[in-house]
């Protein structure tokens, strides 16, 4: 499939790829925000025990040379960590009191 | 009963006999007036720092800071071995000489020269007015006369620091004093891989510092971040550091804590994808291979424990250096923007990781230190909105709150300070 984002050995998440492959955190904390607790679950639910052979996978390349297939398997996995927040501590997508308070990241390494 | 030993006075806090055990008033966090003599007192007289020299690797690479708290916005520069500080306005009329698209943001880059959008004046790397437009349409104009209007600006192990005193009463390395010969030889070089994040809070910048420089809060507010067999106990256990100290009347002090998360003793105690990762909010659980920590700086881990985590090092007035045991530091800056507001900087700095694993343990480290904030920094509004009621004006501040309680004193008696100079000044002169 030429549309294909991710390595085919992770080809049970393409079906996250598309909406979870983000560049920045700014857009990945913007996706979090903007999902039902039900979407984060099953991201997280399907892609949690993923997580080691991701990183085995990962890890045979250079880091800052990552084919783009991987580069978008590293972006789904940091969207991973962050979805982590809403279905292992707050039960909501947004943390708890946080109302108003934003923190932005300005300033992050390309991958 | 206390967990850890405590000095002979049986606190803290008594081991400093001039900060007392009163109750504290928040008046300093909610006047106007008041922000306006921290700013004479205090941010235009002391060192203040702006950053660190990776974010200048080459001839030329500059950034620009703005500074609402000395009402100027400053260029840093490298220039050759030298980093400069001046301040952000063309000598001509006045016009801010480095900016793009909004006055009011900060900017970096690299550059040879700085060149005025307004009527093209040239300023070398080391300050100097180069060009003049129509130079002889100008009366007597000599350019060594008007080159850019220097700030002081010296280094530490790679910390910049810039002084607006006309002659700064100090040096930095007597300013910042048991903080330098505490920390120095510590490798912060090493760990360029850095994540940074800011926030505008609508608190006193005061209170953000009280936040980070206490854990008496942390079981409570933060509960919901360990898992709920471990809150428990983290609540019914409360918080003491492991040891406090406070540098003589400088401002500065440090809280030195335990870091029993990382790793923990039991995989149960942390959440899932901190066991899958092997890293959490005390960072990634091994240290990095590559960078010498078999021997750490007198400084860290004053109490010398075997539990050590992390040591946070309160640099009066606005900064904060806070390095982890498992080798990796942070630091804060709290720019008052307002006596109500102010910019909060957070910057996380980690050896470069090797691979995928290593990148993706920050990115956990990172992404929690986010979640922690959050909580934090909302907080701080709700304070700042019922301080301003005025309905309870004096706090009582427990034993572990010992650097909040120092902040307070060490800022009112700047401000004191200064004006017992101010008036021998005036009465001299009268």
């Amino acid at each position: 499939m030429s549309s294909r984002m991710l390595p085919e050995e992770f080809a049970d998440l393409e079906r996250f790829a598309e909406q979870w492959s983000l560049a920045t955190e700014r857009q990945r904390y913007t996706a979090r925000l903007a999902s039902s607790m039900p979407e984060l679950q099953e991201l997280y639910d399907a892609a949690v025990p993923r997580m080691a052979d991701a990183l085995a996978y990962l890890d045979q390349f250079e880091l800052d040379d990552l084919p783009e297939d991987a580069r978008n398997l590293m972006r789904l996995f940091f969207s991973v960590v962050n979805a982590s927040f809403p279905v292992e501590a707050w039960k909501q997508p947004r943390v708890p009191d946080s109302g108003a308070a934003y923190l932005d990241l300005v300033d992050e390494p390309v991958i | 009963m206390a967990h850890f030993p405590k000095p002979v006075e049986g606190s803290w806090t008594e081991h400093f006999p001039e900060l007392g055990t009163a109750p504290v008033n928040y008046e300093d966090s909610i006047s106007p007036d008041y922000y306006e003599l921290e700013k004479a007192a205090i941010f235009k007289q002391t060192w203040l720092n702006v950053g660190r020299i990776e974010q200048l690797p080459r001839v030329g690479s500059y950034f620009t800071k703005e500074l609402d708290c000395v009402d100027t916005s400053i260029i840093i520069v490298r220039d050759r071995s030298t980093v400069r500080a001046f301040h952000n306005m063309c000598r001509h009329r006045g016009n801010k000489l480095v900016w793009q698209d909004y006055p009011g943001e900060e900017v970096k880059g690299t550059c040879r020269q700085f060149t005025c959008k307004y009527h093209g004046w040239r300023y070398g790397l080391d300050g100097e007015l180069n060009f003049v437009q129509q130079e002889s349409e100008f009366f007597d104009l000599d350019k060594a006369d008007y080159p850019l209007v220097s700030v002081h600006c010296e280094t530490w192990e790679g910390f910049i620091f810039v002084n607006f005193a006309a002659e700064p009463a100090e040096t930095l390395l007597d300013f910042l004093g048991e903080v330098a010969t505490g920390l120095s030889g510590y490798p912060f070089g090493e760990m360029t891989q850095t994540i940074g994040y800011r926030a505008i809070v609508g608190a006193n910048w005061k209170l953000f510092n009280d936040a980070f420089s206490e854990f008496y809060h942390a079981p409570v507010l933060h509960q919901n971040q360990a898992v709920a067999s471990e809150s428990v106990k983290l609540q019914q256990f409360g918080f003491e550091a492991l040891h406090y100290d406070l540098f003589g009347d400088s401002g500065h002090g440090v809280v030195s804590t335990w870091g029993g998360m990382s790793p923990p003793k039991d995989l149960e105690m942390v959440k899932p994808i901190e066991r899958i990762l092997r890293s959490g909010l005390f960072g990634p659980w091994e240290q990095p291979p590559g960078v010498d920590l078999s021997e750490l700086p007198p400084g860290l881990n004053p109490a010398r424990h075997r539990a050590w985590g992390a040591d946070t090092f309160q640099v009066f007035p606005n900064y904060v250096i806070l390095v982890w045991e498992r080798g990796w530091y942070l630091t804060y800056h709290y720019w008052p923007l307002a006596y109500d507001k102010h910019l909060f900087e957070g910057r996380l700095y980690f050896a470069p990781p090797r691979n995928a694993t290593d990148r993706m343990r920050q990115e956990l480290a990172a992404v929690t230190f986010k979640e922690y904030a959050l909580q934090d920094g909302n907080t701080l509004e709700a304070t700042q909105r019922s301080l301003k009621s005025r309905a309870v004006t004096e706090f009582p501040l427990c034993d572990q709150e010992i650097l909040p309680r120092n902040l307070h004193k060490t800022v009112a008696d700047r401000i004191r300070a200064h004006q017992a100079e101010n008036e021998t000044v005036v009465s001299v002169a009268t």
